[in-house]
């Protein structure tokens, strides 16, 4: 299966740049079948860009790379052997879907690889015993703590049973018992599948010390490749962690030691932290349960438990981002309040997942976090970025963006803001997860300087038991309450273990024991190898199955939340009530003045007719034309009339006389409607005076003009607007559905999914597509009920010809909407983009507003050019002119043919690999 | 205070650097403030231009081709010629909005003073020409039958003449008021999507956390979003007021540029702290776009800016007092046509305001509980 070779992998002269950075180069390596092999080294020396290369989610720039006994830069091989490969990418679950439980993400992975319903339920119990998730199938991914996820990570990755198993840091910032289930679940994986080979790329080191091969890496290159013992012996190190440094060029081991930490002096004052009963609720799940400590100022005071035991939590109630549900909190000795700005000058914090701005450079980070905390006086700020850049190694990255930057260095970025501004305190929530050994020492050597040199209080968590082992006192917390508190030393003794990593395991597995016991099934209970259930599925072009677990997810995705859904349901609803009664082009009632300069019975007569007609409504008459000029700049008329003296005096001599009107012209639609009005009345007048002079039966005009309105006899504007209302609203609704569908993938790291699974891009683009169909189909019968019911316009003509309309536009928009969110960066380009682009041509040329036979020009291709003109042509021949299938039948290939393009676009468009 | 203008100014500079990073965005903005609006100005016109009229001739007699002649451009297209059968195919077909029915021996009937009929055809749906375009037509055809009777070349003689003169659009233009419209429009979008978006995104990346424990108030970080977003479509829109409005589709502009500009950056205001306060009640990006799409086509569809305000039902028009576009759109016609000054246009000014106020104070009560409510 895997080759005579002996070879899982191999890399042959591979080099990767991004931009101008360097990240892999020239790397020529062997990886050999069924081993586990770690990659180790500082952060940003390319280990991700390599596994991201043989995983053939990255697309190969130079070199050669040989996966599974094919070349992975030829895309049928890389297609055959996807099935093949799982990939974990690095981060806290970045390729799991937040809102999905548990359950329905592992379900996902096995839809994608087409697997049976039965199958997906065995492995799927399998995978949440064996890694512990099993009491939570419910609970939403983004609900699960860091380790928790990753373990999701890892049952997703597992569900296909891979050939090989490729891990970008699995382990950083997972508590050491979940750590230490997480290893021992790949034991057990490779002991039913001995063939399976495993890449993990690992920043602790006592995990790399049980892999069976090790890659050392270092500014792109390998530095040394061999067993755990083999590179200790090499170097003559009795560690791993002491091996790797001594492989490191002289120039970067220089300096470093393993940090001595002097005792502490006891400083009067307050306390800096206390916390009392401290207590957060959210629903009926309490994540913080009545802890209390009390923290000295200048003390390292570590934070460790398990994953999702309530350490982050704590952590924000101290810095007022959470509100406390009961029990107080106190900084500096004052009750921590959200708006008291001067603690949190004193106060430095760091998150655990990065919060810095990825689309800004480093420096411009750094800078704008120095100008916020006003640092004084601002001459200061070069020297103090300078040091703080020295410190942290950030000089070879200051001009990148930090959204480009390995996790390791992203925390150190991280890190130099929490201190930039000399807090008295530091609250950090994980600050070295995913940060290398010697990093991470560099880092701790400032921690103990600030401590013991300047009397700073650290407020750490950390899954590091030797960084643990370096604070003054430890407080261990698991499932929202503090087990134990006090110096590491005092509570390693007082358990009776040999280090702090086994007196740790030993509290949490004795807190943990009556609420989950199947955590670590014996792998004898373990079910029947996998192979029994036959070879792995072909690679196919086209799977409906994959399609299906798309739009199956999407769906899950609609109904998980049930705000976005009711906007999607009721905002069409909603918006077409308001437009039908409110755009309207029946102009009535327009304010007019009239300045009668005559004031005889025959002027009074020819403003008779203005007064009756419901199209006017009279304002008191000026005095002089000045003030009606005022009147009509000032907005308050519409319409100004001027009989001119001696009016009836001139009618009566035959020397015709002229009626001056001026039109507020701001608003040309309103003015040439009212014109309309001023001359139809003109007119009936001058019909009167001639039946006045020549009898009942005489005519102004020798022959009758007669206009039909046709398909709406009343003229009544709602006839026109729904139909056209329902075409405005099932392009915009739809689109914008659809428009965050694609771009949202990318922003929070799921589309890794179609880069690293069998997913085909039509199989994803189609299953994303086809959830917002049904939804938006169903808005359009919500649109028709409304209009029968509500507006009572018929459908004239035929109703299968409507609804067919109504579908093929739909998914000729939904279409569209996913086009857009393939090629922009990000949503809020997406939303921006969809409204823009969708707007315009709606609007404006689809024949709502004018007829699309009156357009000329850019008009009328931007009309032709888009989808809402061939189903307004649908929309108004259904409901108002009586048409059915035949007339209308080059509107329908139109939709086809668009949905049809826009899907090729798309498709040309999405990436299938990073670059 | 010099610390919070300080803040103020430094988060609206890093809003500036983050929009600059997103390639796609700008050239949208670019797109919207110049093609966009030429093509709208130009190509969806709603007063009677290019009208699409056919004429079935069945009489072919002088009078017939008079009317005929009469129908000029740029108000109609040529008419097109149809036989008496083609009528209904081709107004379904929707291919010409009018159709003219001039019935057989119409000229002789109407020279025995039997008083004929001419037919109009109107293809009702087509709301904004149909009503106007058959006044037109009707008015047309009237004068030529009157003019054709008296004996005369050119207009009629009647016993009183009318002259409709259109103040501040002579020629009613509607390209003027199109492409000062779709400015309005565009930078009602813009000020909701931009500074919006910009928020939920902070959240979804958890910057805004970060933001929140460093000493800085929220109100702090929503102004930065305000004045730097503002600013940004302040300067798109005066430019493309200068060079595409005045410049390109040769608009003149009869009041005050500046006072224009400064009702625009109340209305920015206005609308830039709906747009956080539409944020701060959805929680992802796809939430939030589904409302402030809907929220903003009520804004620009209804303001007065597409149909006229008097001609919407009572109830909505009293509603649409409260949304600011309304009294944006009132205030540009008038500065912009009617060359008001700021004695006429103070109110909708102040009631502008006074909704940025409204919406700002309810996002700033959101803006904490919004990043609680996340945790959850």
């Amino acid at each position: 299966m895997t080759g005579q070779s002996g070879v899982v992998a191999r890399l042959a002269g591979v080099t990767h740049r991004y931009g101008a950075t360097v990240a892999v180069d020239a790397v020529t390596l062997d990886l050999p079948v069924g081993r586990m092999v770690g990659f180790i080294g500082p952060d940003g020396v390319g280990k991700s860009s390599v596994l991201a290369l043989i995983a053939g989610v990255r697309r190969i720039q130079t070199g050669a790379v040989t996966v599974l006994d094919g070349d992975m830069a030829d895309h049928r091989h890389r297609a055959a052997v996807c099935p093949r490969i799982a990939y974990m990418p690095q981060g806290l679950g970045k390729n799991l879907y937040p809102t999905l439980s548990v359950f329905e993400n592992v379900d996902f992975f096995g839809r994608l690889f087409g697997q049976s319903r039965h199958e997906r339920a065995w492995r799927i119990e399998e995978l949440l015993d064996a890694t512990g998730l099993a009491p939570f199938p419910d609970r939403p991914a983004g609900k699960l703590s860091g380790g928790m996820k990753q373990k999701l990570g890892l049952c997703c990755s597992l569900i296909h049973d891979p050939d090989l198993l490729i891990l970008d840091e699995p382990t950083t910032g997972v508590d050491p018992l979940s750590r230490r289930q997480f290893w021992e679940l790949i034991e057990l994986i490779r002991g039913r599948r001995p063939g399976m080979s495993v890449l993990v790329a690992t920043a602790y080191m006592e995990e790399a010390e049980r892999f069976d091969g090790l890659v050392a890496m270092d500014a792109g290159r390998v530095l040394a490749v061999g067993s755990p013992a083999e590179l200790k012996s090499n170097t003559g190190t009795t560690s791993l962690e002491q091996a790797f440094i001594a492989l490191l060029p002289a120039a970067k081991r220089q300096g470093h030691r393993a940090p001595v930490i002097p005792p502490r002096q006891h400083r009067e004052g307050p306390p800096a932290i206390e916390a009392e009963d401290l207590t957060r609720r959210f629903g009926d799940f309490t994540a913080v349960d009545r802890v209390s400590f009390r923290i000295e100022q200048g003390e390292i005071f570590g934070f460790l438990g398990s994953n999702g035991c309530g350490k982050t939590t704590t952590m924000k109630m101290l810095t007022g981002l959470l509100p406390a549900s009961a029990g107080e909190a106190r900084l500096f000795g004052r009750t921590v309040d959200a708006s008291d700005l001067a603690t949190r000058q004193r106060v430095g914090y760091m998150s655990q997942a990065f919060s810095l701005y990825g689309e800004l450079t480093v420096r411009q980070n750094l800078w704008l976090h120095a100008q916020l905390f006003h640092l004084l006086p601002p001459t200061t700020i070069p020297a103090r970025l300078n040091e703080l850049v020295e410190r942290f190694g950030l000089n070879e990255v200051m001009d990148q963006l930090a959204d480009d930057l390995p996790l390791g260095i992203r925390q150190r970025l991280s890190l130099a803001v929490a201190v930039i501004h000399d807090p008295e305190m530091l609250i950090l929530d994980e600050p070295t997860s995913g940060v290398d050994p010697v990093a991470r020492d560099g880092f701790w050597e400032l921690l103990i300087d600030l401590s013991r040199n300047q009397g700073v209080t650290i407020f750490i968590s950390t899954h590091f038991m030797n960084e643990a082992a370096r604070c003054d006192r430890i407080s261990l917390m698991h499932a929202g309450r503090v087990l134990a508190q006090g110096a590491p030393i005092d509570l390693v003794r007082e358990r009776g273990g040999a280090t702090l990593e086994e007196t740790f395991i030993a509290y949490l597995e004795e807190a943990a024991v009556p609420a989950s016991a199947s955590t670590s099934p014996a792998p004898a209970s373990a079910p029947p190898a996998p192979v029994a259930h036959g070879p792995q599925p072909n690679h196919r072009a086209f799977d409906q199955r994959r399609l299906w677990a798309y739009a199956h997810r999407e769906a899950m995705e609609i109904r998980r939340d049930p705000i976005r859904l009711a906007f999607a349901l009721l905002g069409p609803i909603l918006l077409m009530i308001v437009f039908g009664y409110g755009i309207s082009f029946d102009v009535e009632k327009l304010p007019y003045a009239a300045l009668d300069r005559d004031q005889t019975p025959e002027s009074r007569t020819y403003l008779e007719n203005f007064q009756g007609s419901r199209y006017f409504e009279e304002r008191p008459p000026p005095r002089d034309a000045a003030e009606l000029e005022q009147r009509l700049r000032g907005g308050e008329l519409r319409v100004a009339i001027a009989v001119p003296p001696a009016f009836g005096k001139d009618l009566k001599r035959g020397n015709p006389p002229e009626v001056g009107v001026w039109l507020d012209g701001a608003m040309p639609f309103r003015a040439e409607t009212s014109r309309g009005y001023v001359e139809g009345i003109h007119l009936d007048y001058l019909a009167e005076l001639a039946q006045r002079v020549g009898g009942r039966d005489a005519k102004l005009i020798p022959a009758d003009l007669e206009t039909r309105f046709r398909y709406n006899q009343d003229f009544r504007s709602a006839f026109a607007m729904v139909p056209g209302v329902i075409m405005l609203l099932l392009v915009l609704i739809p689109a914008m559905l659809t428009a965050v569908g694609v771009v949202r993938e990318k922003e929070l790291g799921s589309i890794t999914n179609l880069y690293a699974t069998p997913v085909t891009r039509l199989e994803f683009l189609l299953g994303k597509q086809l959830p917002y169909i049904v939804v938006a189909f169903v808005n359009f019968l919500g649109l028709l009920a409304l209009a029968l019911l509500l507006f009572r316009v018929p459908v004239k003509g035929s109703f299968p010809a409507l609804a067919a309309g109504a579908l093929l536009y739909v998914m000729a928009t939904t279409g569209f909407g996913l086009l857009v969110s393939t090629f922009v960066r990000t949503q809020v380009a997406a939303l921006f983009a969809t409204a823009v682009i969708v707007t315009i041509p709606a609007v404006n040329f689809s024949g709502l507003l004018k007829p699309v036979a009156s357009l000329a020009g850019s008009a009328r291709a931007m009309g032709y050019g888009f989808p809402s003109v061939y189903f307004q042509q649908i929309s108004v021949g259904t409901f108002a002119k009586a048409l059915g299938f035949a007339d209308l039948a080059g509107n329908y290939l139109a939709l086809a043919a668009f949905f049809v393009a826009f899907l090729g676009l798309s498709l040309a468009l999405l990436q299938t690999q990073e670059r | 205070m010099g610390k919070s203008l300080a803040n103020i100014y430094r988060l609206g500079v890093k809003e500036l650097l983050s929009l600059r990073a997103d390639l796609v965005m700008v050239l949208l903005i670019a797109y919207v403030f110049t093609v966009a609006i030429y093509s709208v100005a130009t190509g969806a016109s709603t007063e009677v231009a290019n009208a699409a009229v056919a004429l079935v001739d069945e009489d072919h007699s002088p009078l017939s081709r008079r009317i005929q002649d009469a129908l000029l451009e740029p108000y109609f297209q040529p008419p097109a010629r149809l036989a008496v059968g083609e009528i209904d195919a081709a107004m379904d077909a929707g291919r010409h909005t009018f159709v003219i029915d001039i019935p057989p021996n119409f000229q002789a009937d109407l020279r025995a003073g039997r008083q004929p009929a001419i037919q109009i055809n109107v293809d009702a749906t087509a709301m904004s020409q149909a009503g106007m375009g058959a006044s037109y037509l009707q008015n047309i055809i009237a004068q030529e039958i009157l003019a054709f009777a008296q004996g005369r070349e050119g207009d009629p003689q009647l016993p009183v003449n009318l002259v409709v003169r259109a103040q501040f659009n002579p020629n009613l233009k509607s390209s003027w008021f199109l492409a000062v419209t779709q400015l309005i429009n565009n930078i009602t979008l813009l000020a909701i999507i931009l500074t919006g978006a910009a928020l939920i995104r902070e959240r979804e990346h958890g910057t805004i956390e970060h933001l929140l424990v460093m000493p800085l108030r929220p109100a702090e970080i929503m102004l930065a979003k305000i004045w730097a977003n503002g600013l940004v479509i302040v300067v798109a829109a005066v430019l493309s007021l200068y060079t595409v409005v005045q410049g390109w589709l040769q608009v003149p502009i009869a009041g005050s540029i500046p006072l224009f500009v400064a009702g625009t950056v109340i209305y920015l205001f206005s609308t830039t702290a709906l747009g956080i306060f539409l944020a701060t009640l959805t929680r992802s990006m796809p939430q939030f776009g589904l409302l402030a799409i809907p929220v903003f086509m009520v804004m620009n569809l209804l303001s007065g800016g597409t149909t006229p305000l008097d001609s919407m039902p009572e109830l909505l028009q009293a509603l649409m007092q409260f949304s600011p576009s309304t009294h944006f759109v009132s205030f540009a016609q008038a500065i912009l046509y009617r060359g008001a000054g700021f004695a006429v246009v103070w109110p909708n000014f102040a009631a502008v305001a006074a909704s940025g106020v409204v919406f700002f104070i309810i996002a700033l009560l959101r803006f904490r509980r919004m990043v609680t409510l996340l945790q959850s």
